[in-house]
């Protein structure tokens, strides 16, 4: 009787912990004119941002030290979030574009 | 360094006087012909710091240029083909092209670092120049909205690079 409800139990944990990497979402940030759009995203640790270019030049989403994504004109590139914090990033190529990625 | 500001001072003029005769209009015509000539400029400066640099960061930086202005440009040859629009030679776009023509000169007699501190401070110099050039006179002049808002792009493109390039500056000294 004892185990039959531990049994459950565990039954359930397991269900909850299988479920959650599949709640992980991708966020689309769209370059267009060189502008970051939207120019703030909020996403949590696990979720994949991902930016489309728009542009007929190629821009980065960089972070010092931290990432540095290439992003070929007319195409996607991808990051997945692996730490919270707030990511102020920048195109290496193009200073003047910026935007802020928060994950918690 | 005399040079560099005669040219800087000579392009300055230019704008300035290109500005005093917006007051007899510069057409869409002769505006997609200034604004190619520009993106024009900075490929033969590219080309010729890719040929004489032997800077990793100058050379990334001259690529990145050469790159960005081909693909700009292109996507103005295209507009001006859709629009119907023949670019028309002008007063402006043979006065910038000369005086390119004077700094690539002067750049070809210096070497090593001489020749990258000098390539990089020109890069900064003419950027800053044709955005003063897009924000004063080409896009308020501008009659088409499409000839328009490439040249948006345009000024937030030089805007870039012009950054870039003060960052480059900045890491050589
Ligand atoms: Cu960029």
């Amino acid at each position: 009787m004892v185990s039959k409800r531990s049994l459950c139990v565990l039954c359930g944990l397991t269900l909850i912990l299988a479920g959650s990497p599949a709640r992980a979402e991708t966020i689309r940030v769209t370059i267009e004119k060189l502008v970051f759009s939207p120019a703030e995203i909020s996403v949590a640790v696990g979720d994949v941002v991902e930016w489309q270019n728009n542009d007929v030049m190629a821009h980065t989403a960089t972070v010092k030290g931290d990432f540095d994504i290439a992003i070929p004109p007319g195409g996607t590139a991808a990051l997945t979030v692996t730490k919270a914090g707030t990511f102020d990033y920048f195109c290496r190529f193009h200073p003047n574009m910026k935007a802020r990625l928060q994950v918690w | 360094m005399y040079a560099r500001l005669t040219s800087a001072l000579a392009l300055a003029c230019l704008i300035n006087g290109a500005a005093l005769a917006a007051d007899n209009k510069v057409t869409d015509p002769q505006i997609a012909h200034i604004a190619y000539t520009a993106g024009v400029i900075d490929i033969e400066a590219a080309k010729q710091a890719l040929q004489m640099s032997k800077d990793k960061e100058v050379l990334a930086f001259a690529n990145d240029m050469l790159r960005d202005h081909e693909a700009v440009n292109k996507q103005a040859l295209d507009l001006v083909k859709k629009l119907n629009v023949t670019p028309e030679d002008n007063d402006t776009s043979r006065a910038l092209a000369k005086a390119a023509a004077e700094e690539r000169d002067r750049l070809a007699k210096l070497s090593g670092a001489d020749f990258d501190k000098a390539y990089v401070a020109n890069e900064v110099a003419y950027h800053k120049q044709v955005n003063g050039a897009l924000e004063t006179l080409l896009i308020p002049s501008a009659k088409n909205a499409d000839l328009k808002d490439l040249l948006e792009t345009g000024l937030k493109l030089f805007q870039g690079h012009q950054q870039h390039a003060e960052h480059v500056a900045a890491m050589m000294k």
